[in-house]
């Protein structure tokens, strides 16, 4: 039995992305939305890691942290967002979110 | 000689029109003094190079074989664009001295004429100003070398002339006749243009002295119609047949300006043209040419009869002058080597001098009676002015040619060569200097014989002597200009044949070396010269003077009003109406414009109007399709975006 090598990895982050992305796609909550995005950030996340750890080098696992670090803040800016949105319609669905004007 | 002359010469007229218009406008007095000053300035620098290019004529250096004794240029590059090379330049050569000598002397004169004679107008400062911008383009035009220079300052002579004519611009009359001289004009500067390029096309180059080189040649390279091109912009510069309209309008600018550009100097400048390049035009564009000039004579001098404004009739006698040097000019026979243009620049230089006189003495007449122009008011008004009586008799006397005035030898010259070349144009010629004496004594015995025709004489008095003496010195001019072997000076540059024996005037014996014991004689060769060479022009010529002063004296020696009208009604109707040619042209062009304007119409209605259709109604679709797009359903956009991404990678990963 052979190893567990890159291209796995690199696999397991590629179907982890097309989740995230079927989900931001077909989902109608945008909370659910919101947490497939975070879940294609991840899958971001281990593809550097992987590729860092075969490649001997820090660059990829220095990017996961600021991938990290601005995905904090980013839930942070997006969370307030929709509690802003929710106040206002009293909605999370995206169907009802299809103007600019408020 | 000094090679800065020339151009000192032609910037202080521009120098003068400067300043004046930047600081004149509290100073009356001193933008004339500055106006006067550059022009009789610029006229004493003409005198000096005259006199300093005598010296090459004769003597050691006097290359008899060339054909210009002495022409010099001074030439700074102005434009090159690939093979277009075009100087800013100013060129000295026999032809351009006459021309700046009468240019700059008679308009001295008038620019004096006119401190008097404008004071107390409210335009005084742009009086001047403008004149002195005339004088500048018309120096311009005069100095060219060069084909674009000539057409560049041939249009500001028209602007000038534009700003002069519409002086008086809150007269509608005066701002009409403006417009129409610059119209028509610009109607012959389309044609000038066309054949200028044409011109250009053919030889490559615009510069006078290499085309010649070119042309001699091959003078057939731009053909018939090349030639006529070039000379539709004379026909409207010098107011010929159909274009002559414009002139007698004119004289809705103040009478120096009638004096200055509409008979001495611009008005020339299409026969200057037309001499200068005389080598471009083939037989028969010479025909042409000649033809036209004859019969503007004809036509002018048959309309002047029967006009009553005392300005107009000189306008048309102007324009029947004009012809007579258009004529001449076109009378040439290349075959023998025999040319008249001489004649032609001859009859300009005289007849810049006594049309000038005459015409500021019709002003001091309108000065002396409050601007009244009508000569059937005026009479007897040679009691009362004397001086203008004497010096207008003179200059009628130049005009109709009675020897030994100036007139007489120029238009004998003219008359000699229609002999020799075109027996229907000689006749033509005959016929016009009878009508010219004609209506020149009907004017004099009407306005300054007779009886007083109205109160209005006896109010009149003399002109002060800032319009005297100008008057009195362009009638000593008028009187012997004649005698000074103009057109032996100009001669040379006229003949192709390089073994032609040469012969200078009289006068240049006594600059250069030998004195008057052998310059007299030559001059009074000179003055006998006409009825030695043409004794059968000369007599006809001297025929139709005495005809037409005799018809003249029957019928105005003491008439109160025209006695012609009664006994010849339809024919003085059709020439006081001035053979209906306003109107005629008011018809055509209304038609014209109105087939030109319909047939635009149906063009923008059927033809631009589809294509202007066609492209806001598919700009209009495309958006409507790309209107179903923006949704603003945030999911599609994630869809689209990731669908294109997608794409995007496939194509770029497939190989």
């Amino acid at each position: 039995m052979s190893a567990i090598d890159l291209p796995h990895y690199l696999i397991v982050s590629a179907l982890l992305f097309c989740l995230g992305l079927l989900g931001v796609i077909v989902r109608r909550n945008v909370l659910i939305i919101y947490m497939s995005l975070e879940l294609m950030l991840n899958a971001g996340n281990l593809a550097l890691a992987a590729a860092s750890r075969f490649n001997n080098n820090l660059n990829g696992q220095i990017m996961v942290f600021f991938i990290i670090t601005v995905a904090a803040a980013e839930v942070a800016v997006g969370l307030a967002l929709i509690v802003a949105l929710y106040r206002r319609r009293q909605t999370t669905h995206v169907e009802d979110l299809a103007t600019l004007k408020l | 000689m000094n090679e800065n002359l020339p151009w000192i010469i032609l910037f202080l007229p521009l120098l003068a029109a400067v300043l004046i218009g930047l600081f004149g406008q509290k100073e009356p007095r001193t933008s004339a003094a500055l106006s006067v000053a550059a022009v009789v300035a610029a006229f004493f620098c003409s005198v000096v190079l005259w006199t300093g290019t005598l010296g090459d004529m004769v003597g050691d250096n006097a290359d008899q074989a060339a054909r210009h004794f002495v022409s010099f240029e001074s030439a700074f590059t102005w434009l090159q664009v690939g093979r277009l090379y075009v100087p800013f330049a100013v060129t000295v050569d026999p032809l351009s001295m006459v021309m700046l000598l009468v240019v700059t002397g008679v308009g001295s004169l008038i620019h004096i004429y006119s401190v008097a004679y404008m004071r107390g107008d409210r335009g005084y400062v742009r009086f001047f100003g403008c004149m002195s911008f005339f004088t500048f383009s018309m120096l311009g035009v005069v100095l060219s070398n060069n084909f674009l220079q000539m057409f560049i300052f041939w249009e500001l002579v028209g602007v000038s002339s534009y700003l002069l004519i519409g002086y008086w611009y809150e007269r509608p009359s005066a701002a009409d006749a403006a417009k129409k001289a610059f119209l028509t004009n610009r109607l012959g500067d389309f044609g000038f243009l066309a054949g200028i390029i044409m011109v250009w096309a053919a030889a490559g180059t615009l510069n006078f002295g290499l085309l010649e080189n070119d042309f001699i040649i091959n003078p057939t390279k731009v053909g018939t119609l090349g030639g006529l091109l070039i000379f539709c912009g004379a026909v409207g510069k010098s107011a010929q047949f159909p274009l002559h309209v414009w002139l007698p309008d004119a004289m809705e600018g103040p009478t120096p300006v009638s004096a200055l550009i509409h008979a001495a100097t611009m008005v020339a400048a299409g026969v200057y043209m037309i001499c200068r390049v005389f080598f471009i035009f083939d037989p028969v564009a010479q025909t042409v040419i000649a033809a036209v000039g004859g019969f503007t004579a004809l036509l002018a001098a048959l309309i002047a009869v029967q006009q009553n404004d005392i300005k107009r009739i000189l306008a048309y006698s102007t324009l029947s002058q004009l012809g007579y040097m258009v004529m001449a000019a076109g009378l040439s026979d290349r075959a023998i080597d025999h040319m008249h243009q001489p004649a032609a620049i001859f009859h300009l230089a005289t007849h810049a001098c006594f049309k000038a006189l005459l015409f500021l003495g019709a002003g001091s007449v309108i000065h002396a009676l409050s601007q009244e122009q009508d000569i059937w008011k005026m009479g007897r008004l040679r009691d009362k002015m004397p001086v203008t009586a004497l010096t207008f008799l003179l200059g009628t006397l130049a005009l109709c040619g009675l020897p030994p005035l100036s007139g007489f030898y120029s238009k004998e010259a003219i008359l000699a060569a229609a002999y020799t070349e075109s027996p229907v144009l000689f006749g033509i010629g005959v016929v016009v200097a009878f009508f010219t004496t004609f209506y020149m004594f009907r004017l004099v015995l009407v306005v300054f014989g007779g009886r007083a025709k109205s109160n209005l004489p006896s109010h009149a008095h003399e002109s002060p002597r800032l319009m005297t003496y100008p008057l009195a010195a362009l009638a000593i001019a008028s009187v012997i200009a004649g005698g000074l072997g103009i057109q032996h000076f100009v001669d040379r540059q006229f003949i192709m044949d390089p073994t032609h024996i040469w012969i200078p005037p009289w006068w240049l014996d006594l600059f250069v070396h030998n004195g008057w014991a052998s310059a007299l004689p030559q001059m009074q060769e000179e003055l006998i010269e006409p009825f030695k060479a043409a004794p059968v022009p000369v007599l006809w010529g001297l025929g139709a003077i005495l005809c037409g002063f005799l018809a003249a004296w029957g019928l105005y020696r003491n008439a109160a009003s025209d006695p012609l009208p009664e006994s010849l009604p339809a024919i003085c109707r059709v020439l006081r109406n001035k053979f209906y040619f306003d109107e005629l042209y008011a018809w055509l062009i209304a038609h014209t414009q109105d087939a030109m304007a319909r047939f635009a119409g149906l063009f923008d209605d059927h033809f631009l109007a589809g294509g202007v259709r066609f492209v806001s109604g598919s700009t209009e679709l495309l958006g409507r399709g790309l209107r179903l797009v923006q949704s603003g359903n945030l999911q599609t956009y994630a869809f689209l975006t990731a669908a294109g991404i997608a794409l995007a990678l496939y194509f770029m990963l497939r190989s």
